[in-house]
């Protein structure tokens, strides 16, 4: 057996770790999107202002993730990058007008003036793009696991054309275990969201409001997580197989099924900032759990790590320029976040003049 | 369409459009860093309320840049995969790089935008001052990445492979330099001539209001030196592409004969079919002269060079001959801006340099998609010169018009909303002039 600590590894870790980064931050200010559409009761505006506030000064920031994974992704494996580009053209380019409305149309509402029926109107393209971006990111992932990306990327390239556009390019990520996974990510970032908004509420009564939200998120993200077992089980044979025969398999769900269960005691408990640890470990150990079901492939069933990594010479110097990044990175993201979401941050928030 | 045609076109587009927010990214910071830094030193409380509209209409922008950015990094591959699965791991480097300074400008906007009320002002400038240098140093290392699609270096190919990639090798190519100070002093005068611009006109309509007066003699602080940098950068590019590039040089130029002492063409319409460029202005020897700082060097026709590696001559002799023409025009209204700066103390009162201001104001940004348009159609009809065809690299995935299309009708509605949003943004400026200021204040001490 190839041993675990190569350079491609170490590569495909980082990257991993980038993506659970983008997740547990970027997804949950997409998960906020989620609670401003779903905004509702006598407290509905204050919930959205909450909400506003807390993905105001970081949103930017923690949206780079994903542009560091689509880099490292290209610059140290770009088969995958390429492979991967060509057969979820159209889930991603859907994802993008996504991320594309999301933004700006938040960032409008915030600074487009004090117009209120116009404010409505950028909240709303908000919060609908805030729900469309994460099912097609989660769909992409879905359609990398169940092997319907990797097997469209093995054909592609067979001459005479072998295949129809349908089949290259629609259904690799079409399936139902793709969307299944789609509605689940939408599921996690919303329960994400509504778990750190909890912490963030400025009075108990957001606080409830937050707290009875990631409840029933957690309920959901449970119903959809076994639901995505099942079709996996019945239409991707091989997906379900890994998540569940592999000998990482047991102790990794196990501690899924514990951090789980710790959210919601912790929520129930109202011990609020355990709560927060416990989700972001959830959340995390389920990314985790599929990259090692299907460990050693990037790409199945066609790229592995191994055989999708760049020359020695590139990942050498872009582990490098990820310490060097680091260096500045992280001392960086810590004071934005101290400065933003400390403990005893002042509970008005003073916005932009 | 065809869809190489599709892809080209989404590409020039996507591109087209984030640049003018990224120059923004870049310049914008500046002048908010020094609106600041004057309202610290002096206590001039106009200028802190220049920096925080300012920073209002930056946030907008910085978005906008943002997001279209992000599409950016995704469509490299979306639509053009055989370029990346050949050029990824070799010019990644740049990318990784432009990653983290990426993070460091959004954190530190964050930072600043947000940060009015609870950080010091030495801490706040500070953060501005990352943005601006960060933000600099992103567009450093994607051009950084272009270059070397002009001139790829750090690969030696071994039957059609890349051997031993050098990715080190790749950044140290010889576009790098020129290509990286050309657009860097291109952002710091757009984004300085776009303000000015806005405060020259509306100073014109209020010739005392104070706010404008600041706001006009920070932007051309910051724009005109580059505007007058621009030129002598410019040389530079032109004797390195004569050199390395020298089909993009004779497409620029409408050369299409190989000759010594070539003449400098201005205007002229260059006739691919029959080989000439005509009704152009023509100084003798200027070409050679500065292609090569020499009368009498040769200089390359496109004859020279098979027919089907010649890039659009038509399209990049007509963007050269924008961008040196209005380029010419902002470096000369910088130098009348200093000359009046420096006899009467201030510009905001010389009307007819008010109004050059003004017709200089999006100058800048034409000037900036005219030179792309030469860097990336002079480069055709290669993705990476003398190695890959773009027509080779793009996606196998048919219909890429629709894709087009979309992309083209979001950005064109998002570039509709962002102008309307700075519009209202602009209206809705501080309306004292000097002498109602001057009196308040009087009134204070009184």
């Amino acid at each position: 057996m190839e041993p675990l600590l190569t350079l491609p590894n170490v590569l495909a870790a980082i990257t991993l770790v980038s993506l659970t980064a983008y997740v547990l931050l970027g997804g949950a200010d997409f998960g906020g999107g989620v609670w401003d559409l779903c905004a509702f009761g006598p407290r509905c505006d204050r919930q959205r202002e909450l909400v506003a506030e807390a993905i105001g000064p970081i949103w930017e920031a923690n949206h780079v993730w994903l542009v560091l994974v689509v880099v490292l992704l290209f610059t140290c494996f770009p088969p995958a990058f390429s492979g991967l580009s060509i057969v979820l053209h159209i889930p991603l380019a859907l994802m993008l007008i996504g991320i594309v409305l999301r933004g700006s149309a938040f960032t409008f509402r915030t600074y487009g003036g004090e117009h209120v029926a116009r404010q409505r109107q950028w909240g709303h393209v908000f919060a609908v793009a805030s729900v469309a971006t994460p099912i097609l990111l989660g769909i992409s992932i879905g359609a990398i696991a169940s092997e319907g990306a990797g097997l469209a990327i093995a054909r592609v390239h067979e001459t005479p054309p072998p295949a129809s556009f349908t089949t290259l390019f629609i259904t690799p990520w079409l399936t139902p275990f793709a969307v299944g996974v789609g509605v689940l990510t939408l599921a996690l970032f919303a329960f994400l969201a509504a778990v750190y908004l909890t912490v963030e509420a400025p009075d108990a009564e957001l606080r409830e409001d937050f707290r009875r939200r990631a409840l029933v998120a957690a309920l959901v993200v449970f119903v959809l997580a076994f639901g995505v077992l099942l079709i996996a089980h019945f239409t991707a044979p091989r997906v379900g197989a890994g998540l569940t025969s592999s000998p990482w398999a047991i102790p990794l769900h196990a501690a899924t099924g514990l951090a789980a269960i710790a959210a919601i005691v912790a929520l129930w408990e109202r011990r609020f900032r355990l709560a927060r640890v416990a989700a972001a470990a959830q959340v995390t150990l389920i990314l985790w759990g599929w990259a090692l079901a299907q460990y050693p492939y990037l790409v199945p069933p066609t790229l592995t790590i191994r055989s999708a990594a760049a020359p020695t010479r590139t990942l050498e110097l872009a582990l490098w320029a990820l310490a060097i990044g680091a260096v500045v990175l992280f001392p960086s993201l810590a004071y934005l976040f101290r400065l933003f979401k400390g403990r005893g941050r002042a509970a008005a928030f003073e916005a932009v003049e | 369409m065809s869809d190489v045609l599709a892809a080209r076109s989404q590409m020039a587009m996507s591109l087209g459009f984030h640049i003018l927010f990224a120059v923004v990214g870049i310049g914008m910071p500046a002048l908010m860093v020094v609106a600041e830094s004057r309202w610290h030193r002096t206590g001039d409380t106009i200028y802190l309320d220049l920096a925080k509209r300012w920073a209002k209409g930056t946030a907008i922008l910085f978005a906008v840049g943002a997001v279209s950015g992000t599409v950016l990094s995704f469509e490299l591959g979306l639509l053009w995969p055989e370029f990346m699965h050949f050029a990824g791991a070799i010019v990644g480097m740049p990318f990784s790089l432009e990653g983290f300074a990426f993070f460091t400008e959004a954190i530190f906007l964050g930072v600043y935008l947000y940060g009015w009320n609870r950080i010091s002002t030495r801490a706040h400038i500070g953060a501005g001052v990352i943005v601006a240098v960060s933000g600099a140093a992103s567009a450093i290392f994607v051009v950084i990445a272009n270059a070397w699609m002009n001139t790829p270096r750090g690969f030696p190919l071994v039957d059609g492979k890349p051997m031993n990639v050098d990715p080190l090798a790749a950044m140290a190519t010889p576009a790098a330099l020129p290509e990286v100070l050309h657009m860097i002093l291109a952002s710091y005068a757009a984004t300085g001539f776009v303000v000015a611009g806005i405060h020259a006109v509306l100073l014109l309509r209020h010739p005392r209001n104070a706010f404008h007066r600041r706001a006009l003699a920070v932007a051309l602080l910051v724009g005109a030196p580059a505007a007058v940098a621009q030129p002598i950068s410019g040389d530079f590019s032109g004797q390195y592409v004569a050199q390395w590039q020298p089909p993009k040089l004779a497409a620029m130029e409408g050369q299409f004969r190989t000759e010594a002492g070539a003449p400098l063409r201005i205007g002229g319409i260059p006739d691919e079919e029959a080989r000439t460029t005509r009704h152009a202005l023509e100084i003798p020897y200027g070409l050679s002269l500065l292609a090569f700082h020499d009368p009498r060097a040769v200089v390359k026709g496109l004859n020279e060079f098979p027919r089907d590696h010649w890039p659009p001559v038509l399209i990049v002799h007509v963007a050269f001959q924008v961008m040196v023409a209005l380029g010419t025009f902002m470096a000369l209204v910088s130098l009348w801006a200093a000359i009046t700066m420096w006899v009467r103390g201030t510009v905001a009162d010389n009307r007819w340099l008010l109004r050059a201001i003004a017709i200089a104001g999006p100058m800048g940004f034409i000037c900036i998609e005219a030179g792309w348009t030469v860097t990336e159609v002079g480069r055709q009809p290669w993705i990476i010169y003398g190695v890959l065809r773009t027509a080779d690299a793009v996606t196998p995935m048919p219909g890429l018009i629709v894709p087009f299309i979309v992309f083209t009708l979001l950005y064109f509605i998002l570039g509709a909303i962002v102008i309307w949003l700075l519009r209202l943004h602009v209206g809705r400026s501080p309306t004292a002039s000097e002498e109602e200021l001057a009196v308040g204040a009087g009134g204070k001490v009184a």
